[in-house]
């Protein structure tokens, strides 16, 4: 019992964020419940990022119904690679990421093959809210597969690997990237296996990382060191994010991007409800940070533009 | 939302549900513990006389609102005669009357007493009656008593307790062996004082009090003698014997002098007899009465008046409140994951019927045999709706198996899975499947076992008899529940399993480093 209240205050002291304290003192301060659309179906995301000019990964198709999934097949015929997901998806889960065919089966990024059969049904539990929140029907995206930059081979297994940046009030406060593993089945989601991996704010250079609830500092399929890897175009992804919070009207946002060889850094997603465990990633608390940019809500000089928020964050956040 | 308002809020909701118990506790005396018994007594005078030809007219003092006492369904009982209740500020009495009457006659008066906590009011200050005049050698005795006493007492509640100390003294003086001459029982004795200090203007009366302790079929009213206090305006009740003060414990006040407690017109040789047969009642029902008589709205307006098949119904349903709190504050406090929202809590109240152990362990059979065929399902590529149909279906079918097979075996217990909410259990197994596959067989199992460990705990304290009364008894408190819920609803410190969690963080960082930020 001693040792636990230690361990509290010691975690206090660290300023680690809970998850009730993440859900009462900023989601449910800071993010409107009216803007959750915007973040929550990925479609509405993308198409307001468009608008702000912000790089999203091309949508081939939209499937709504049951019978559009037989029509998919024609739209898609010219892809060799794609990406379906879940428009209300959530944690990644329900994302197949499709990297080939061979005949009338599609190759998995895994590595696996998956039938045309299965492949429909798939989609029909997408569209029946198999992975969508609260289980509402749900429509299907189907983009842009990103080929991302060769500097993350040695350390993904397989699938994207993307970057997490925590966005406080249009401030980035904390940032990670999230390697595939096998476990993660070439996903990016901690809690299925993958990496996180902390990033430096000012510099863009890894720290340490973390895989389930312990710190690693290798990648376990490849063995190669995951710390000090240079995160290329740093400072166009802490942007990206830092005007995700415009797009978003989210005070409290994560933004999950990947970088990809050709295109650059391409917003994959928003989460109006990001993990916790980034900070497990960084070996840093989100709270003091978060502070920080409280006392300058509360002296009333958040900075309007985004590139000022920017230096700012570079300036104060470095990881300790 | 400022914090300090839901505070506010919540210490409002608080105030008013626990106001609402204490008030229901204390005063209207509803029991907080179950089968709780409290003595009641019946208790009945019987008048018996020889009926007169010409008319009869008999009059009873009867109690009214005795304090310390409820009086409830009292009734008069007499053949042939007609009962007319009169009530007086400071009396009750029963009027027979019958114009013809012959023979020995029996009246009756019955009513059940129970113990209750109102107290006496004031009394504005008696008048006292003119001292009644007395003859020689009396009057000479009497005013040398009084002398003797006034000399050695200050006031008057002295006054009276020396008084009768004089007069209960083994060894009298002459003046009081005088005066007690043929004043041989207490009623006699303490009309004597009472008349002796109406001498010294000092307010005095003789009440009588009928004991109620164990069942007594030849119970007597006992006389008090009682001197008005002037400072604290009260009736003090002083015993005759001992000149101590205070109401005799274990005591009814069944009426209070001068009028004979039975007075039959023109006949002076009626017979009064009492008996008091005590037993135990349940205290939720002499609440519920007393209440039906004091004040019927409160009882119009509770749960105890809904016909008995609701009051059931409900029983179950307050305890659901409980069964979610606990659920809350092991999701949010210690941070169990459990499947589905309130999947736990309804678990726990089929655990109602079954018990825990066996509750558990045919969770587990329907739901292991519903994910069996679940898995199956899961290659026949079928979609949403229809694959849960199809669980649901199987569950129920399930279920039936589960109650045929034990029945057969002789397990009455396994009868009881008809009330597991299938509903529920068809959704469980979905959810288990589904994180079964996406996450992995461990992460499902994990969440299983957390819901079936809050619906144990939920169960555990929702299975209590003492809290099953009390929700259901005050279901008031459930605002207290409310303001509890309330105030941890921003409750925004770490979780228990976060410590674990983050425990990695908090060992490789000494303290007293940097602010990291």
């Amino acid at each position: 019992m001693l040792g636990l209240l230690r361990t509290a205050r010691r975690l206090r002291e660290i300023g680690l964020v809970g998850i009730g304290e993440r859900n009462a003192d900023f989601v449910l301060r800071y993010n409107p419940r009216k803007f959750y659309p915007r973040v929550d179906d990925k479609l509405i995301t993308k198409h307001l990022a468009i608008e702000a000019g912000l790089p999203v990964p091309e949508l081939y198709a939209v499937v709504r119904e049951e019978h559009e999934i037989e029509e998919l097949h024609a739209k898609i015929r010219e892809r060799d690679q794609f990406v379906v997901k879940p428009a209300h998806g959530s944690g990644g889960d329900g994302i197949l990421v499709i990297t080939g065919r061979r005949g009338d089966k599609y190759r998995r990024s895994n590595g696996g093959f998956i039938s045309r059969e299965e492949f429909d049904h798939h989609l029909s539990n997408m569209l029946s809210g198999l992975f969508s929140l609260g289980g509402q029907p749900d429509h299907v995206l189907v983009e842009y597969c990103v080929q991302f930059d060769p500097v993350f081979d040695n350390v993904s297994y397989k699938g994207v690997p993307d970057i997490r940046i925590i966005v406080f009030l249009g401030y980035p406060v904390m940032a990670m990237i999230r390697l595939p593993t096998r476990m993660s089945d070439g996903k990016a989601n901690l809690h299925q296996g993958a990496i996180g991996v902390g990033i430096d704010i000012p510099t863009g250079i890894t720290k340490r990382g973390v895989w389930g609830n312990e710190p690693v500092k290798e990648h376990p399929d490849t063995e190669h060191s995951i710390v000090g890897l240079n995160i290329p175009r740093w400072d166009e992804l802490l942007l990206i994010a830092a005007r995700a919070y415009e797009l978003s009207c989210l005070g409290y946002v994560g933004v999950d991007i990947v970088l990809d060889r050709n295109l650059g850094p391409l917003i994959l997603e928003l989460n109006a409800r990001p993990g916790l465990a980034i900070q497990i990633a960084n070996g840093n608390g989100l709270a003091h940070r978060l502070k920080r940019i409280q006392a300058l809500e509360a002296a009333g000089t958040l900075a309007k533009d985004p590139a000022e928020r920017v230096a700012f964050a570079k300036a104060n956040f470095a990881t300790t | 939302m400022k914090k300090s308002q839901l505070y506010l809020l919540a210490l409002l909701i608080a105030a008013v549900g626990l106001g609402a118990f204490f008030y229901k506790w204390k005063v209207l005396g509803f029991p907080v513990l179950p089968v709780t018994e409290t003595e009641v007594w019946e208790v009945q005078a019987r008048v018996e006389f020889k009926a007169r030809t010409g008319g009869n007219r008999i009059t009873l003092q009867v109690p009214q609102n005795p304090p310390g006492y409820a009086v409830l369904n009292d009734n008069f009982l007499a053949r042939g005669f007609k009962p007319t209740e009169q009530k007086t500020p400071d009396a009750r009495e029963v009027i027979w009357q019958a114009r013809r009457a012959t023979g020995t006659q029996v009246l009756y008066y019955r009513a059940t007493v129970y113990r209750d906590q109102h107290k006496v009011a004031d009394e504005p200050k008696p008048r006292v009656p003119p001292p009644p005049t007395w003859d020689e050698p009396f009057a000479t005795a009497r005013a040398t008593l009084l002398e003797q006493v006034r000399a050695v007492t200050v006031d008057s509640a002295t006054f009276a307790a020396e008084l009768v100390r004089r007069l209960a003294e083994e060894d009298p003086t002459e003046e009081v062996e005088l005066l007690l001459e043929g004043n041989d029982d207490d009623a006699e004795r303490a009309a004597l004082i009472v008349g002796l200090l109406a001498e010294r203007r000092i307010p005095a009366r003789v009440a009588w009090g009928l004991p109620l302790r164990e069942t007594d079929t030849s119970a007597r009213l006992q006389p008090l003698l009682q001197v008005y206090d002037l400072e604290s305006r009260l009736w003090n009740t002083v015993d005759q014997h001992t000149g101590a003060n205070g109401w005799p414990e274990d005591t009814m006040l069944w009426s209070i002098g001068p009028k004979p407690v039975l007075a039959i017109d023109r006949n002076p040789r009626g017979i009064l007899e009492f008996s008091v047969t005590r037993s135990l009642a349940d205290s939720l029902a002499t609440a519920k009465k007393r209440l039906e008589v004091r004040d019927r709205a409160l009882v119009a307006y509770s749960l105890l008046a809904l016909p008995l098949q609701t009051q059931g119904t409900y029983k179950i349903l307050l305890l659901v409140p409980v069964g979610a709190f606990i659920m809350l504050l092991l999701r949010n406090i210690v941070g169990i994951k459990t499947f589905g929202t309130f999947m736990p809590v309804l678990i726990a109240l089929a655990f109602n019927w079954t018990g825990v152990v066996a509750g558990v362990i045919l969770f587990v059979i329907v739901i292991s045999l519903g994910l069996l065929v679940r898995f199956y399902m899961e290659r026949l590529k079928l979609l949403l709706v229809p694959r849960l149909t199809a669980v649901l279906i199987v569950v129920v079918l399930l279920m039936a198996l589960v109650s045929v097979v034990s029945n057969k075996l002789g397990f009455e217990i396994g009868l009881n899975v008809a009330l597991f909410p299938m509903i529920i259990m068809t959704m469980t197994i979905e959810r288990v499947s589904v994180a079964w596959e996406e996450r992995s067989p461990g992460f499902a199992i994990r969440q299983a076992l957390g819901s079936l460990v809050i619906a144990s705990l939920a169960y555990i304290v929702m299975g209590e008899t003492h809290m099953q009364h009390i929700v259901f008894v005050f279901p008031e408190l459930l605002l207290v529940l409310l303001a509890l819920t309330l105030v941890l609803g921003r409750y925004s410190g770490y979780r228990l399993t976060e410590l674990f969690r983050f425990r990695a963080l908090a060992r490789e960082k000494p303290a007293n480093e940097g602010q990291g930020g």
